[in-house]
């Protein structure tokens, strides 16, 4: 099994259709437990308040907004290299499930600082690069939409994503050169000395998890619309040409 | 190559508008924003690096779309693809003629505009040393922009949407250098920082550019 047999979209129609029921069942016992645990059965937080419960959401949308945008540049990388058409639809696909994660994380977030810092937004660093980010998605995607040619959207949207991501992670040390920040540091380092108590971490970690589990149902439903509608293209070309 | 970026300055010059269109809008701007934020000089003062770079930032952007469409239109792009010299170096070339047609004069009456905002003394120094180091990264960035989006009809507000968020490094470091240079404190990291981006971007950025050009003339 190597992922260059999945650039047959046969194949990845094949597997991913027999892969989505199972990946979907996890999620659904991973993240709803993990969001129930988290909000109705944990302590409050003494300087937090019932505000601690927000981190369920936040946490896990934010980590996954910077992962996806990793996962696209890697799946940009494979498409560009080997011309591997499911890989260039993967990450077509990823697009929009990272900017609503970034936007759910930028919506928490100004939900979790209203009562903490009295303030729904600050130009903290970590907030700034966020909103960067949920602009270079925005970018990404208009591109996608905006090319008709598919071949030719997926290069041009391959080197957008090369070179975002350099100016991304410039603009996050940037950012932090620019302003000192309110937000906190680390809550999830896997060092039980730095992370917070275990109380709150095995729920974050497991409500982390649902939603990792979430972002790939939710991906492979997309690629294989995807799929279906370049499929559904090329028969209607078929047609006009006979 | 030489004869290149006299082909396109000159070109640039006779269209009419190369040099003056940009500069005008720069004005404006800087005009525009007193009547926004009210005419008291201490907060302008306060506000003028970063207005000045906005100003620049945008009257840079406004002509961009120019620096490919053109010579796609008419089909000079793809006998430039196919000269003897790298994509890469005609696309390096290409900046160099936007620079010097937007970013050059930019930077040369940017002090002027400073007076109008009242600029305190010793940041005229440092708005000049970041305008001088920072636009051409603008310039080269918007080669990468105006090379994806060249195929396209009306590319021209995508084309904003993809390279603003690629200006955020030079924006903050240079801004903050002319601030920091106003209110007199060390100037090394932005300083440096700013150079660097500038230099790193024009050393890889048209590879990307030549690349997106590549395909669009596939």
């Amino acid at each position: 099994m190597s992922i260059w047999e999945y650039a047959n979209p046969v194949k990845f129609m094949q597997t991913s259709g027999w892969l989505l029921p199972w990946v979907f069942g996890a999620t659904v016992l991973t993240l709803v437990p993990g969001l129930v645990w988290g909000f109705f059965f944990t302590p409050l937080a003494e300087e937090f308040g019932a505000t601690v419960k927000v981190i369920y959401v936040h946490v896990p949308a934010a980590t996954l907004a910077i992962n996806i945008w990793v996962m696209m540049l890697v799946t940009s990388l494979i498409w560009l290299i080997r011309r591997h058409h499911v890989s260039a639809l993967a990450a077509k696909a990823a697009a929009p499930i990272g900017m609503v994660m970034t936007l759910i994380a930028l919506i928490t977030g100004a939900l979790w600082g209203q009562p903490m810092w009295g303030t729904w937004w600050e130009w903290d660093p970590r907030l700034t690069s966020f909103l960067i980010l949920f602009l270079f998605y925005l970018g990404y995607m208009a591109l996608w939409e905006a090319i008709e040619n598919p071949d030719t959207a997926a290069d041009l949207t391959g080197v957008l994503c090369l070179v975002g991501s350099v100016f991304a992670v410039l603009s996050r040390y940037a950012a932090i050169f620019w302003n000192q920040g309110l937000h906190q540091g680390s809550t999830l380092s896997l060092d039980s000395e730095e992370h917070i108590s275990d109380v709150y971490w095995q729920p974050l970690v497991l409500s982390i998890v649902g939603f990792g589990l979430l972002f790939v149902t939710l991906l492979l439903l997309r690629t294989r619309t995807e799929i279906r509608s370049r499929r559904l293209k090329a028969l209607e070309q078929r047609e006009r040409m006979a | 190559m030489i004869a290149l970026l006299t082909r396109d300055l000159r070109l640039a010059i006779r269209a009419g508008g190369g040099f003056g269109l940009g500069l005008a809008f720069f004005l404006i701007v800087v005009t525009l924003v007193p009547f926004g934020v009210g005419p008291q000089g201490d907060i302008l003062a306060r506000i003028a690096s970063g207005i000045l770079w906005l100003g620049a930032l945008l009257a840079c952007l406004l002509s961009l779309d120019r620096i490919f469409a053109l010579d796609y239109e008419d089909g000079s792009l793809d006998l430039l693809a196919t000269a003897p010299i790298p994509l890469e170096a005609v696309v390096t070339v290409k900046a160099l003629a936007h620079w010097i047609t937007t970013g050059l004069p930019l930077v040369l009456a940017a002090p002027l505009f400073a007076v109008l905002l009242h600029l305190p003394g010793p940041a005229y120094l440092w708005l000049e040393v970041s305008l001088l180091l920072g636009t051409p990264a603008l310039s080269v960035l918007g080669t990468f922009g105006a090379a994806l989006t060249v195929g396209l009809k009306r590319g021209g507000l995508l084309l904003s949407l993809l390279v603003l968020p690629l200006y955020v490094p030079t924006l903050i470091f240079g801004a903050e250098l002319v601030r920091r240079g106003a209110e007199g404190m060390a100037i090394e990291v932005p300083l440096t920082m700013l150079a660097g981006i500038t230099a790193a971007t024009i050393a890889l950025v048209p590879f990307a550019s030549a690349a997106a050009i590549r395909v669009n003339l596939r």
